[in-house]
């Protein structure tokens, strides 16, 4: 009984081995690893988050040795293309500028709505105001098409804190990384809006010619989807948020 | 969009005039070109005018430094070691966080002639916050190497000066500054074409752009984000630092021509 | 204190003081190297040291870092491509995309997490000693010319070679006038390094945002902004380095001083 156990044991091993040797693909995941929820360095120095789950997830489904990369978010896409990495999952949304540059798997996470934060007891119309948004994102640019005066920082750290300064009248974040911040804050910080639609879905950035890649990643993404494991994950990493797929 | 209308509409977009929204597709070569042409007033205002206060503070940091007595040596000398010690990245970023605690307050200075309005709020702002950083920095630096080069100029100078029974100042003025300068020209030199470049961290790491008013790097990574290729815009920058670069050391070429106009040419 | 976080953030204290001292020798050489083709009496070579110093001074360190890594490793893969995989006709440029064989990939993508890690090093260094070695190669040319003529002409007059004069007497002279203009450069160089991050090296300053950022509560340890508490240590580790630094170039200073007919020279 033992003995056939081990033997078992041993099959098993060997058929794990010999798996691992056919697909010794390395795929090297570009994530930025400061964005939370969706991706941050947690304490023990290693990339955390909703990203690194889904995407753990997604190589063991589609059978690739996967490891992680941080990179600056300026140069994500430049360094994909370059090949210094094989995707991009770092809470990217999906936009016309992006696919003309690079591919894009089907969406992993629905769009998500950017939310005004502003002091406790602000009016509605700060959104009018100085309004603060990390330099160069979708949001800055909606704030500067809005008529309202936008002041642009290099870190998304510092827009809340000019708003907590005083140097804004509000920012304009996504909602998710918006929302554990007013939670956080005791009541100093408040939601003004958090209805404002402005980015599609996040998906996985890809090469245009890695259609391989993308293929395996779009199937894995879909039995995720189906079997709920995803919706799961989304409802662990955002507050029990509840999505449909 | 022709190129004559994105210069008409884009050329001082840096400093608020113009057309109120970037570009947002089809970006072609001369938007580059002309926006962050633009972006590099905010370098040169900078570079001008942190070089032009920095360096007359310079000289009297570094004889206050070279001085005998310690009450003014001691803090010429640790006015230079702190901000000589520290990267321009922290420094930056502690002027910036300290100036945003200053109560926001207006008071009114009479010049006399006018009444302005000076307020505090104005040092959150790069124009004059990040000016009074890149100033002490370049005096620091700039007072360090007038300091070394005030050490080096030759004693037999000195000597015939008090041979001929000249007075401190004058000793100063006609001996010891002008030999100082001769001295210290080429890594003077260096400083100011650091500085000038230095310029470019201002809206890249701590104070923040008001209405997507920038200087050149901030619209080179605003095009770098758009079109996802580092390939154009960064060499553009690149091609404007490298010819006001070169403007910079033949003004100080030429400077050093003069300084240097009665020794024998040696190189 | 001592969780995964906090090693990376001592480890980059390592990283960073590691990368200064692989890149000085580097720097001094090409700094040599410049310096000495800009006085060749080749002409070619005179142009190519007066190209290479007055480009990349021209160019601000940040902006060369922006793109000039990305370009410095495609050419690396380009190369290695053209060597290793001559078989595959596919272009290499497809659309946006830089496609190079697996072979040719720098360092190969199944490579180990620290290969990744010390290529990534490598390469900071490298853009490290590109800027800084043209900056150092203007300091040594402007020291080799300010050495008096006459110590030349005593040298000549001696019966020494051009090369025997060079060696033994414009050398070891010229380095008290190459003295502070090096000094300012390893100042400057020192405080470089919160750049690196942009080379994807996780450097202090990184690691300081990120320790220093508001965390909130999925973290184990939620805390507010702290991150002027960690720019501040970083200031003093930064005035410590700046201090061992500068006992060791006064020492040098006093050293290569000895003897030397300045104010300087009067210890």
């Amino acid at each position: 009984m033992n003995y056939l156990v081990k033997i078992a044991g041993a099959a098993a091993l060997a058929a794990a081995f010999a798996a691992t040797a056919v697909s010794a693909q390395t795929v090297r995941m570009g994530t930025e690893g400061a964005y939370p929820p969706y991706n941050f360095i947690n304490d023990d120095g290693q990339v955390d988050g909703f990203e690194k789950d889904v995407g753990d997830e997604l190589c063991k489904r589609a059978g690739l040795d996967c490891v992680w990369v941080t990179n600056d978010w300026d140069s994500i896409i430049p360094n994909l293309v370059s090949g210094n990495y094989d995707t991009i999952i770092a809470g990217m949304s999906i936009t016309d500028e992006r696919d003309e540059v690079i591919d894009f798997t089907q969406e992993y996470f629905p769009p998500d709505p950017s939310a005004y934060v502003a002091l406790a007891g602000a009016s509605k119309d700060v959104m009018n105001g100085v309004v603060s948004a990390q330099t160069a994102t979708i949001q800055a640019a909606y704030v500067a098409s809005s008529g309202a005066t936008v002041v642009e920082f290099a870190t998304p750290e510092e827009t809340v804190a000019a708003v907590r300064s005083g140097e804004a009248d509000a920012v304009l974040a996504d909602f998710a990384y918006l929302n554990p911040i007013v939670e956080a804050s005791n009541g100093e910080l408040m939601i003004v809006d958090q209805s404002v639609m402005i980015g599609g879905g996040v998906g996985m950035g890809i090469r245009e010619s890695d259609g391989e890649l993308k293929g395996k990643m779009n199937a894995a993404i879909d039995s995720m989807k189906a079997d709920g494991t995803l919706t799961a994950l989304i409802a662990k990493w955002f507050d029990g948020r509840v999505v449909n797929y | 969009m022709s190129c004559a209308e994105t210069i008409s509409g884009y050329a001082l977009r840096s400093i608020g005039w113009g057309e109120r929204l970037l570009p947002k597709t089809d970006f072609t070569l001369c938007d580059h070109a002309v926006l962050i042409g633009s972006g590099l007033i905010w370098n040169l205002y900078f570079a001008v005018f942190a070089l032009g206060f920095g360096f007359f503070f310079a000289v009297l940091v570094a004889v206050a430094r070279a001085s005998d007595r310690p009450a003014l040596r001691w803090p010429a000398q640790a006015f230079i070691f702190v901000i000589r010690g520290s990267p321009l990245f922290i420094q930056f970023f502690i002027a910036y966080e300290t100036f945003v605690l200053i109560p926001k307050v207006a008071f009114d200075i009479n010049l006399g002639f006018m009444e302005i309005t000076a307020e505090t709020r104005w040092l959150t702002k790069a124009w004059l916050g990040a000016l009074i950083v890149l100033f002490l920095n370049t005096t620091a630096y700039t007072a360090q190497i007038f300091h070394g080069a005030l050490l080096s100029v030759p004693k037999g100078d000195i000597e015939a000066a008090d041979s001929i029974g000249m007075s401190p100042y004058r000793k100063f003025r006609r001996v010891i500054f002008p030999s100082m300068l001769r001295l210290a020209w080429a890594s003077y030199t260096n400083e100011a074409i650091f500085l000038f470049h230095a310029t470019t961290l201002v809206f890249f790491s701590s104070f923040p752009a008001w209405r997507q008013k920038g200087d050149a790097l901030y619209y080179a990574s605003y095009f770098a984000d758009k079109t996802f290729n580092p390939f154009v815009p960064y060499p553009i920058i690149a091609v404007y630092f490298i010819i006001f670069t070169l403007i910079l050391t033949a003004i100080f070429g030429l400077l050093n021509r003069r300084l240097n106009r009665h020794m024998r040419n040696v190189s | 204190m001592t969780n995964g976080k906090h090693q990376g953030f001592y480890f980059s204290f390592i990283t960073v003081l590691s990368l200064l001292f692989v890149t000085v020798p580097f720097i001094l050489a090409l700094g040599f190297a410049g310096a000495l083709a800009r006085r060749a009496q080749f002409a070619p070579l005179r142009w190519f040291g007066l190209a290479y110093t007055s480009i990349v001074r021209g160019v601000p360190d940040i902006v060369f870092f922006l793109f000039a890594l990305i370009a410095m490793d495609q050419g690396i893969e380009y190369i290695r491509h053209m060597v290793l995989c001559p078989e595959v006709t596919d272009p290499v440029r497809q659309g946006n995309d830089f496609i190079v064989c697996a072979k040719a990939k720098m360092p190969l993508s199944s490579a180990p997490e620290w290969a990744h890690k010390s290529y990534a090093f490598f390469q900071a260094s490298v853009a490290f000693s590109v800027v800084f070695g043209a900056f150092a190669a203007n300091t040594l040319y402007g020291a080799l010319a300010a050495v008096p003529a006459a110590q030349l002409e005593t040298g000549a007059a001696f019966g020494m070679t051009p090369r025997q004069t060079f060696r033994r007497i414009h050398l070891p002279q010229m380095w008290i006038y190459a003295l502070p203009g090096l000094s300012n450069l390893w100042m400057i160089f020192i405080k470089a390094t919160p750049l690196l991050f942009l080379l994807g090296i996780q450097d202090i300053v990184y690691w300081a945002r990120e320790l220093g950022g508001t965390k909130t509560g999925i973290f184990d340890y939620p805390h507010a902004d702290w991150r002027l508490g960690y720019f501040l240590f970083l200031l003093v580790f930064y005035l410590f380095l700046t201090w061992i630094s500068e006992r060791i170039f006064t020492r040098i200073t006093r050293r290569v001083s000895r003897g030397q007919a300045t104010i300087g020279g009067a210890v």
